[in-house]
Parts: C-alpha cells; sequence; structure tokens
C-alpha cells in the first residue's frame, strides 16, 4: 500500500493498494490550515502495510508546502520505508492525460503562476513532463490548453507514485520545488540615527 | 529513576533541536543549526532557517536515536515546539512530528518554547534538583522574558518581557553598527575585553521612576542601539577615534545591567530568593559574572544549565513533556498549530 501526502494546495492525504484501489482519502481543500490539520487526516487513513510514502514536493506556498512533505517523511522514517517524491502537477496531468498536450497552472503567489507542460503518458503511464516546471507572470498567454488546478487528489499522487515505483523511475530530487530563492536582502550600511 | 521515553522536536527559530530524554535522563541533544546560512544577513531570515529545518530534520532524527541507542518504536512519546517562535519555522517541525506520531501510533504533546527553557534545567545531572518557585530569566535572540515559575507544569507566570528588541538582536544589531560579524554577542564580548564598561554611560531601557510604575520587569533595547549609534556618528563627525572596546563593552554593561536589575528586583519583590537563566545569550561571560555577583549579594541562589541546554534545543521539549507525562496529563490533541505569540501560561497546547 501507498501513503500520498501533499500539501502544495489544500492538504490530501490518501492510502491505495497495490491494484491502485482508494484504501482512505482524506483531504480539505482550505489552502490555509496545513499544519492544523495534517495529523488528523493522516490518522484517518494510516493503517499497518504501508510500503511506500510519496510526497507531494510542489510547486506551491512554501510555508504549507513544507508541512506535508515533512510529515511524509517523518511518517515514512517512523515505519521505516522509503519516500518517492513526486512533483504535485504531475497529480493534475494524470487526472488529464486524455486531453493531449495541456499546461498544468497554479497559483504562485505574487501575481505569477507555476507552469508544467505534459503531453499524454509514456510507457510507464506516468504523465510526460515535456517542459520542466517554471514561473510565469500571471496573465501570460500560454501556448497550451490551460488546465488551473485549485486541489489536487492525493489519491491520484498515490497512482503517479505506485508507477514510477513500478517503472524504477525517479521523478525528482527530495528537495521541494520551490521554484524561487528565499526572500532576502544583503544589508547595506547601517543608517545614520542623528538628525 | 527511569521515566517515559520522549522524543522532542524543536524548530522554533534557527536551531533544529532533536532531544531524547528517559523521564529526566537526558540521551541525547542533538542539534543543527543554520546560524552560519544567516550571518551573511545579520540575522534569522525566517524563509532561510524554514528551509533549513526540513533539510535538518530527518538526519537530525536519526542522529539522535543512534545517539541515545533506542528505537523510535521504543518510545512513549514524541513533544514539539507549538510557539512561541517563528510560525513558518515552527510549522515544518509540527507537521514532522504529527507524521512521526502518527506513524507510530504514540502521543503527541505539544508544548511551550520558554517554559522548555525552564524545563531544559532538570535535565542537568550534575545539579542538584530545581527548587521551586524561582524566577527565571530567559534570554536569546528571539525573547528576553522574566518569569515567576511555581510549578513547571501548571503555574508559570511571565513578569515582563521585551516590548522591542530581544536582547540577542540588541548585540546582533550592535555588532553590526560597530562593523563586528554576526552573531553580534560573542564579537561584542571579545571586542568589549580590554574595554571599560564605565567609560560611556549608555541608557537603560526602562528603568525611569516613570516606566517602573507600568514596565517593572519590561525591558527595552532598541534606544540602548540608536544611542550606541548616535554616540558613534558624533565620535565620528568630531574626527574622534573610535574606542570600539569601550563602547563594546559599556553597551555589553549597560544590557547585562538591565537584565540583572529587573531580575533580582523580581527576586526581591516576589520573595523568591533563586533565580534561573536561560537562553542563548547565557553564554555571555560578563552576563553570567554579574549575575552570580549581584546574586549573591541580594542573597539570591543563581542556577545555570549547561550551555547546550541553555540555547534552543529539542531536550527541552522532550524534558517538558515527559514532566508533563509524570504528572499525569493527557497528550494534546492533533489540531494544534503554531502559535507565534504563544502565552507563557499555556505550557501544554491543546490538551485533550
Ligand atoms: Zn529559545
Amino acid at each position: 500500500m501507498i501513503l500520498a501526502v501533499d500539501t502544495s494546495l489544500g492538504t490530501a492525504v490518501a492510502v491505495i493498494d497495490a491494484d491502485g484501489r482508494t484504501i482512505g482519502e482524506a483531504s480539505t481543500p482550505d489552502p490555509l490550515g496545513h499544519a492544523e490539520v495534517i495529523g488528523d487526516l493522516l490518522s484517518r487513513v494510516a493503517t499497518p502495510g504501508i510500503s511506500h510514502v510519496v510526497a507531494g514536493i510542489g510547486p506551491g506556498p512554501f510555508t504549507g508546502l513544507r508541512i506535508g512533505i515533512a510529515a511524509a517523511r517523518a511518517f515514512a522514517l517512523g515505519r521505516g520505508i522509503p519516500v518517492v517524491p513526486v512533483p504535485s502537477h504531475f497529480a493534475v496531468a494524470l487526472d488529464h492525460a486524455d486531453a493531449g498536450r495541456v499546461a498544468v497552472v497554479t497559483d504562485a503567489r505574487r501575481r505569477e503562476i507555476a507552469v508544467s507542460v505534459f503531453d499524454g503518458l509514456d510507457a510507464g503511464g506516468i504523465p510526460n513532463l515535456v517542459a520542466p516546471t517554471r514561473l510565469e507572470r500571471q496573465g501570460t498567454d500560454l501556448a497550451d490548453p490551460v488546465i488551473e488546478a485549485t486541489e489536487l487528489s492525493a489519491v491520484t499522487l498515490a497512482r503517479v507514485g505506485a508507477r514510477a515505483i513500478a517503472a524504477g523511475r525517479v521523478l525528482a530530487d527530495a528537495e521541494p520545488l520551490y521554484l524561487r530563492s528565499p526572500d532576502v536582502v544583503q544589508p547595506g550600511a547601517p543608517k545614520r540615527v542623528s538628525a | 529513576m527511569t521515566g517515559p521515553l520522549v522524543l522532542g522536536i524543536e524548530t522554533s527559530c534557527d536551531e533544529t533541536g532533536i532531544g531524547i530524554v528517559r523521564g529526566r535522563t537526558l540521551l541525547s541533544n542533538t542539534i543543527a543549526s543554520s546560524m552560519d546560512e544567516h550571518a551573511r544577513y545579520g540575522g534569522v531570515v525566517p524563509e532561510v532557517a524554514a528551509r533549513a529545518h526540513l533539510e535538518a530534520l530527518q538526519p537530525s532524527i536519526e542522529r539522535a536515536l543512534a545517539e541515545a541507542q533506542v528505537t523510535l518504536d521504543e518510545l512513549d512519546a514524541v513533544a514539539v515546539t507549538s510557539g512561541p517562535g517563528l510560525a513558518g519555522a515552527l510549522m515544518v517541525g509540527i507537521g514532522a512530528a504529527k507524521g512521526l506520531a502518527v506513524s507510530l501510533g504514540k502521543p503527541l504533546y505539544a508544548v511551550n518554547h520558554l517554559v522548555g527553557h525552564i524545563a531544559a534545567d532538570i535535565l542537568d545531572a550534575d545539579a542538584e534538583p530545581l527548587e521551586l518557585p524561582t524566577i527565571a530569566l530567559l534570554v536569546s535572540g528571539g525573547h528576553t522574558s522574566l518569569l515567576h515559575v511555581r510549578d513547571l507544569t501548571t503555574d508559570v507566570e511571565l513578569l515582563g518581557e521585551t516590548v522591542d528588541d530581544a536582547a540577542g538582536e540588541a548585540f546582533d544589531k550592535v555588532a553590526r553598527i560597530l562593523g563586528l560579524p554576526y552573531p553580534g554577542g560573542p564579537q561584542i564580548d571579545r571586542a568589549a575585553v580590554d574595554g571599560d564598561p564605565k567609560a560611556i554611560r549608555f541608557p537603560r531601557g526602562l528603568s525611569r521612576a516613570s516606566d517602573m510604575e507600568k514596565h517593572r520587569y519590561d525591558f527595552s533595547f532598541s534606544g540602548l542601539k540608536t544611542a550606541v549609534a548616535r554616540w558613534l556618528e558624533r565620535a565620528e563627525a568630531n574626527g574622534e577615534e573610535i574606542p570600539v572596546a569601550d563602547v563594546a563593552a559599556s553597551f555589553r554593561e549597560a544590557v547585562v545591567d538591565v537584565l540583572v536589575t529587573k531580575a533580582l528586583a523580581a527576586c526581591a519583590d516576589r520573595g523568591v530568593p533563586r533565580l534561573l537563566l536561560g537562553g542563548g545569550v547565557i553564554a555571555n561571560r560578563r552576563l553570567r559574572e554579574v549575575t552570580i555577583e549581584r546574586a549573591a549579594a541580594a542573597g539570591v541562589t543563581v542556577r545555570i544549565p549547561p550551555l547546550a541546554l541553555c540555547t534552543d534545543n529539542g531536550a527541552m521539549i522532550a524534558g517538558l513533556a515527559a514532566e508533563l507525562i509524570a504528572s499525569g496529563r493527557e497528550p494534546s490533541t492533533l489540531a494544534f498549530g503554531a502559535d507565534s505569540t504563544l502565552p507563557v501560561t499555556e505550557i501544554q497546547v491543546s490538551p485533550a
């Protein structure tokens, strides 16, 4: 069985069995409050016999995104099982695999969107990422039909993970898809305080 | 003496702390710090800290387990800091703690970081048992708080805290004004070695008679920082050479004086002849010296836990949870979040 955890949009967790059937699913579309809900949602689907934890690694607002990844890693550590990182857009793409070439779009805040272009499925049944995930200004005209996601299914994310495991493919690094450097400014010379 | 085996997770600022205790016995105190990554910004950058926590958590937990020679299955409970601290940083630890607790099917205790600093003291195997009530002065880059501790698990009162910068922040900011690197505490200490602490009389924040009614136990360091900057600008304008050692020593003396004066005033007012120090700024030797000297004169006993337990760490979080368990408290529900301004009266968050 595979547990999937994703906090790139709302908070979504699910467990599927070896045949890809849903064993348990719990989610909230609330784009905030991930830290508050993650424990209760996990406890609703947690079951003995989980062999892998799929972690949705974004893109998504950083603060929320990290909560799901931290929970997924710690859950896996507790069971002594591996973490399978899956870019969250793959779940949206799998749900629209029949649509041909599409741009999966999610809000990246600061008037930007995160865009991943997929084209159907590969031999392993995994969505074909044809252009790496990137940031664009909101309102940019995209060449491909747009699928804008505000929620994603952890069941679908788990299925992407299952297919990656079956195909022996690694879809991403373990670290979150931040797409942006931390927002910091180098301090300048101290300001004068005297009049 | 045995007790519950607890793993504590602390991510409220820039240290990823994992601690493992069995009752009051410290088994591991593993700390990964992102301090170096903040150095070039002259202070803790919350997003940088949160990213570092996520990277450090799993390896830190694994290291702590190895050091304590226990397995996750043996744990009686998991504990985590719910606040106060940086919200985005706290949430990484909370996500991990919930994932771990649910995975293992173990109870989870969400606790208060400041009270954790006091609990650190009971993990010092070489010290006499902590005597209560005690006044506690917690000084770090994130907080400056004066507490009256009557019972570790049920009765902690906030007497006062900083109304602007934390003491550690003041050290960082003044170090920057003096052209010294981050973190400022050890740099100021080094620069002050040959300085005269009485060379310049910098202001003591919230210490005037008119302040003492409302802010008797509160601290303010932002005016002091401005006073140092103004003094340096005037000296420069006059073409004088800057006596860095004297400025550093005099600034430090102003911080230490006001901390110790207010802490001992609390001891006297409350009739509590005991003072416990905690927080990373306790590493400052002058602060320890002056506290011990003036406390002795006032008939107050001072306790200072080992430095590794004074800075932010997971052992103190585990230690506090172990006390809660020993006193029969039920675990927290899973519904708590991060509370960046969690009041000190909430020792355990979201109890069932
Ligand atoms: Zn602290």
